[in-house]
């Protein structure tokens, strides 16, 4: 009946996808074509591959949409185990500069840190929802091991950058759920306690990002230098920036990474402040479109999950433009849908796939 | 089973209730975010702009100097004394290189670079931006460059760069007059403008090269380039040219300089050679030279403490700075001073019996002819260098008196010769002995400064000026290289009195008796000299012992500073010469010939 109902509407619920976000998506994924054509040094090629990966991704949503919810419920803890799984490997087996992140498979090199991002919500959302809500003591307990075992070997990869945005998407599920007020205490007070000790087990080049995150001045041509750079580069866009591929700041290679970690920099100075609201209203409209998607899930696993993956995004979004603009240290978090790189893209597009997918299965009552 | 259902049933619409309580605190926290990075980048966008605006553009736009070519420096008909050559030097770029310290160690091996040179390559690299080349070695030789070239592939950062370098054709001939230039040092720094010295690298260090920096370094010119953060230059935005220094056209005669070098042979010595009524300075040697070349890229340690240690002592300047007692050279002078205060006539006969003898005193003041010169008039006191009639004139006149009718001939001061470091010389009175040894002066010291002993000493500059001054019958020019000095009366005597000098010192040449007779044959032309003989310090002093010395025996540096001073053609007088030969013994056999052999050559040449 679904087939036949979105051979005649392609647009209906039963299509299972949502006309208004996908919109969004692809306004925001072809601006960030644009920015990347002048941020990759005016490269066509480079913005194909992007092109062909956002595609890809495309498919993955529209496939992931149409999974039926049961099926993930069920699918769950393997695919949680699985990732898990990999993570090890990665740590055995794992390539990469500096800190195994990817695992090579032959013909893909896999982050399986990606699927943990999925895996994770998918996991807790189906275990939260088995069990009475708000959570009681000990399955808030069970949920926080949940969500540990998987930080804690991304963090011994080390990715503390993703190991923050899986916490902070397992943790904000643990919040839709009611995780009750007092347990947010007195996880703030054990936090807050356990920073020293976060301190001295971090990395010393870690430690340098911090470091020279509350002062960039501190090695303006070492490790200052990628914020000074993107703050100059910010700056001088002004108001109306300097125009479609006039950023002198990524085109004499002074800012890093011009088109990855720091595209944005390359929009604001580019398109000025203008662009940059502009872009903000986009990510924003996103967000809260995904976020009312989710609030209208028909049960508690697709409002939690749906949820959480609405603000994993926001998270990305947030803490990327919150670091180019200098008010969060260098973590190597990607703008999301706009900066070049597949596998995150990939991730979050079959992020909204679930969204979409779930929205689709909202009660009826709640259609009209 | 069913109850279970129905329990989720009825927990469900509080649990999403839960949820959707929950959904509103996200919501308000997205929305906060988002207005506090619009508010972010309103502030790094809006109210920074500018200061973030002129950062973007000195990351962008440098400024590089373009250093002017240095002007030359050419004699007076031209020839060059002083260019800008073509040279190679080997500069890093340490960010460029892979390991610095490794690609150090290898160019070593290539090249040889010396201690000095890494640790001024250190200290540089140190001042030196990102991306900026940091030199190592300059002034490189060919088979360096080609062996740099083969090897240069593997060497990251290392590049071989063209650029002009100071070079001094005639080397030792001109060393003291031309002087070099040398590395911009610290002490150069607080001293030279900056702005004029953007990009430059040498600076006149001594001589001409020093003194006439202003005019020979120019102007540097500016770029405004866009670069990259590797530091490569992109674009030229703007550029003003660099204005080139001046060339400088010294007074100076090359072929008279090198006739002077000649003429020294290898003794260690002075010539000075004027023109009378300009002033100009048309050779001026001090011997023994060095190379100034050596000094232009940095000389090695050893070489220049060779060169320091040198018993002939190269790099002391003896025509600006050497001070020599005068000798007979003085008794022209002493002369004139005579007939001026009527102390003698030209007819006035002084018995010369072999010494003369103060009133009441028992020491002796020899002739340097044992049996003395008889009955003398001023002719041939002045021809036959008679001691006895000037100790007699110097005490008649008296210190006081010699030192003023001295003085306006120009001793006891500098001449003002445009070249940095020039010495006074001494022009003794008694005020000036009380003011430096706090002592009374004594009659005998008057005696022998008649024969330009005891505290008289002269620079050969010195004694060219006052011959010059002499040769224009007390009108001359101030010596200069430039030629930018005017004639001037410095002395007023009545003609009959120069005449008597004249004839008394064309006799020293041209009389049977003359002192330098022996040179008469080498001159085309008559001219007027006079001989002279310096004391050398740790010779005895006993007149008794000192006669008996055959001055040829002793060794060469106890031997008598030779001097010679005259002034050719006899009548109108056109050039002016000093000469001083170190230790060469008496002024007669070995100055003479030195100075007729230049005077010869400057007249064959037409001056």
């Amino acid at each position: 009946m679904a087939v036949t109902t979105s051979r005649i509407m392609p647009w209906t619920p039963a299509w299972r996808l949502d006309g208004l976000l996908m919109i969004l998506l692809i306004v925001l994924m072809s601006l960030g074509l644009f920015v990347l054509y002048s941020a990759g040094e005016q490269e066509i090629g480079l913005v194909w591959r992007q092109a062909v990966r956002l595609a890809m991704g495309l498919m993955v949503l529209i496939v992931v949409a149409h999974l039926p919810p049961r099926l993930l419920q069920i699918w769950a803890p393997w695919l949680f185990v699985l990732a898990l799984i990999l993570l090890a490997a990665t740590l055995v087996f794992g390539v990469g500069r500096g800190a195994q992140r990817w695992l090579d498979l032959g013909i893909v090199r896999f982050q399986p840190s990606e699927a943990m991002k999925l895996a994770l919500p998918i996991m807790l959302a189906t275990f939260l929802a088995r069990r009475p809500l708000p959570p009681r003591w000990a399955d808030s307990l069970l949920a926080l091991i949940l969500i540990a075992v998987p930080v804690l070997l991304i963090v011994t990869q080390p990715d503390l950058g993703t190991a923050v945005l899986v916490a902070a998407s397992g943790l904000i599920l643990l919040f839709l759920a009611g995780l009750r007020w007092r347990l947010i205490g007195l996880m703030a007070l054990g936090l807050t306690a356990a920073l020293p000790l976060l301190w001295v087990n971090l990395h010393a080049y870690q430690q340098n990002r911090v470091l020279t995150f509350l002062n960039p001045e501190r090695d303006p041509l070492g490790q200052g230098w990628n914020i000074i750079q993107s703050k100059i580069a910010v700056g001088s866009g002004g108001l109306t920036g300097k125009g479609w591929q006039a950023s002198s700041q990524s085109h004499l290679e002074f800012l890093p990474e011009p088109h990855t970690d720091f595209i944005f920099s390359v929009l604001a100075e580019e398109f000025g402040f203008i662009g940059v609201i502009g872009v903000l209203v986009l990510y924003a409209a996103v967000i809260l479109r995904s976020l009312y998607m989710a609030s209208r899930c028909r049960d508690s696993f697709g409002r939690l999950l749906a949820g959480s993956l609405a603000m994993m995004f926001f998270l990305y979004a947030a803490v990327n433009i919150a670091m180019v603009s200098g008010l969060l240290p260098v973590v190597g978090v990607p703008l999301p849908l706009v900066s070049y790189g597949g596998t995150s893209a990939v991730t979050l597009l079959a992020g909204f796939g679930l969204i979409m997918g779930l929205y689709s299965r909202r009660r009826f009552m709640d259609r009209l | 089973m069913l109850a279970r259902s129905v329990n989720t049933m009825r927990d469900e619409q509080a649990e999403l209730g839960v949820i959707g309580s929950r959904y509103r605190w996200l919501v308000a926290v997205v929305l906060v975010v988002m207005i506090l990075l619009g508010i972010r980048f309103a502030t790094l966008q809006m109210i920074d702009h500018d200061l973030y605006a002129s950062r973007a553009e000195d990351n962008r736009i440098k400024l590089q100097a373009l250093p002017p070519n240095r002007g030359l420096i050419l004699d007076r008909h031209g020839q060059v004394l002083a260019e800008n050559l073509p040279a190679y030097r080997l500069v890093i770029v340490p960010e460029r290189t892979e390991v610095l310290t490794e690609t150090l160690d290898e160019l070593s091996a290539l090249v040889e670079v010396s201690s000095s040179e890494r640790e001024r390559f250190e200290r540089q690299r140190q001042r030196s931006r990102r991306f900026e080349a940091v030199t190592l070695k300059t002034n490189l030789d060919e088979e360096q460059v080609s062996r740099l070239a083969i090897h240069r592939h593997r060497l990251p950062g290392v590049e071989i760069e063209p650029y002009l370098t100071r070079h001094y054709p005639h080397g030792p001939e001109l060393a003291h007059v031309i002087g070099y230039v040398g590395r911009i040092d610290q002490r150069d720094l607080q001293r030279l403008p900056v702005e004029r010295y953007r990009g430059t690298t040498h600076v006149g260090k001594t001589g001409i090269e020093h003194q006439y920096e202003s005019v020979l370094h120019g102007h540097p010119g500016l770029e405004r380039v866009e670069t990259n953060a590797q530091g490569r230059v992109l674009r030229v935005l703007e550029r003003s040219a660099p204005e080139p220094g001046e060339n400088l056209s010294l007074t100076i005669d090359l072929s008279l300089q090198q006739a002077a070098v000649e003429a020294l042979g290898d003794h260690a010595g002075a010539v000075v050679l004027l023109d009378v009524a300009s002033g100009d300075v048309l050779a001026l040697v001090s011997q023994p030279g060095f190379d100034p070349n050596l000094f232009v890229h940095g000389i090695r340690s050893n070489t220049y403490n060779a060169l320091l240690s040198d018993r002939h002592r190269p790099l002391f300047n003896r025509f600006l700075s050497g001070a020599y007692e005068p000798g007979s050279t003085i008794k022209p002078f002493l002369s004139l001073a005579g007939l001026e205060t009527g102390a003698v006539t030209p007819n006035t006969q002084v018995f010369s019996g072999g010494h003369f003898q103060l009133p009441g005193h028992s020491r002796r003041y020899r002739d340097w002819r044992r049996g003395g010169h008889g009955w003398v008039d001023l002719e041939a006191a002045l021809a036959e260098s008679v001691n006895v009639y000037y100790y007699q004139l110097a005490v008649e006149l008296g210190i006081d008196q010699i030192a003023r009718e001295l003085a306006l001939f120009g001793f006891g001061r500098a001449t003002g010769l445009d070249l940095p470091g020039e010495s006074d010389g001494v022009l003794p009175t008694r005020s000036w002995k009380r003011a430096v040894f706090n002592e009374p002066w004594f009659p005998g010291e008057t005696v022998i400064t008649g024969i330009g002993q005891g505290f008289v000493v002269v620079t050969p500059l010195q004694l060219a000026h006052a011959t010059a001054a002499l040769a224009g019958r007390g009108r001359t020019a101030a010596p200069t290289l430039v030629g930018n000095t005017e004639p001037v009366q410095m002395v007023a005597h009545g003609a009959a009195h120069w005449d008597a000098v004249f004839d008394g010192m064309a006799a020293v040449v041209h009389g049977d008796s003359g002192t330098a007779r022996a040179i008469a044959d080498m001159l085309p032309t008559q001219i007027a000299g006079k001989t002279g003989t310096a004391q050398v310090f740790g010779r005895p002093n006993d007149d008794q012992e000192r006669a008996l010395l055959d001055e040829d025996a002793l060794p060469e540096q106890l031997r008598n500073h030779a001097l010679f001073m005259g002034f050719a053609p006899l009548h109108e007088p056109r050039i002016a010469l000093s000469v001083v030969v170190e230790h060469g013994g008496g002024g007669a056999s070995v100055a003479a010939p030195v100075a007729a052999q230049v005077m010869a050559r400057a007249l064959e040449l037409g001056y």
